[in-house]
């Protein structure tokens, strides 16, 4: 299983803290996982994603494997 | 080495440089007496504490934050103000979880020979915390709770640092 974390308001979309999803996952196979109203935000550029605690520079390059994380980052709110 | 000296001079290590998230409320002030009582050399330190500012109608502030990506970023501006400015220590503490108004969100708080390195390295990092920092905000009012969106504002701050 990948495990997939939601920060701030995709949080709110994604309907759950966490999500558990089959591994492996590229990233259309997450878009196409994950609840509609969060795949459809996932494209914008002010989303980030780090796999493993470590930032993508290009999304579509994710590669998931079996017992992998990857955070899904909205823009920062500020401290 | 032995094991005392070891632990020694990682307390010593460690006054002048307390980087930390706390899931509880703080009292700022003890972490800026350490420093304070850190080292000799030390002829100026400047704090910044950010609190929870009442109203707004806001009955609560929720902090969420990312384990594996927040405190070490943090550790990284600590590095970059180390790098940056000619400092003796820095505390650089930040509140998660949920908050209340008066309550203490963030303490930055350098210590210098000289007042300026102090004072800027503590706008510096404050900042890149409130700009740059892996933090995710929501506000609860009266018809429930509302992320916080970022502010055009804390870019133009950051600017400021771009050299």
């Amino acid at each position: 299983m990948v495990t997939v974390v939601p920060l701030g308001k995709l949080a709110d979309l994604a309907g759950a803290p966490a999500l558990q999803l089959p591994a492996p996952l590229d990233w259309a196979g997450l878009k196409a996982a994950v609840p509609e109203a969060l795949a459809a935000v996932l494209d914008d550029p002010r989303n980030r994603i780090a796999l493993n605690g470590a930032l993508l520079a290009d999304k579509g390059t994710l590669q998931a494997g079996e017992g992998d994380e990857i955070a899904l980052l909205p823009p920062v709110s500020g401290g | 080495m032995t094991k005392s000296r070891c632990s020694r001079r990682f307390r010593g290590a460690d006054r002048l440089r307390d980087i930390r998230l706390i899931d509880a409320p703080f009292d700022p002030n003890a972490a800026i007496d350490t420093l304070a009582m850190a080292s000799p050399d030390i002829g100026g330190i400047a704090s910044f504490v950010g609190k929870v500012r009442a109203g707004g109608g806001i009955e609560a502030l929720e902090l969420t934050h990312y384990e594996p990506l927040t405190l070490p970023g943090m550790h990284d501006l600590a590095d970059r103000a180390f790098a940056r400015f000619d400092l003796i220590g820095l505390v650089m503490l930040h509140r998660v979880g949920l908050m209340h108004p008066g309550e203490p969100i963030v303490c930055v708080s350098a210590a210098a020979r000289h007042r300026r390195d102090a004072l800027a390295a503590t706008d510096f990092c404050m900042d890149h915390l409130k700009s740059a920092a892996w933090f995710w905000k929501r506000e609860k009012r009266a018809d429930g709770w509302h992320w916080i969106e970022p502010r055009a504002a804390d870019h133009n701050d950051l600017a400021r640092w771009q050299t």
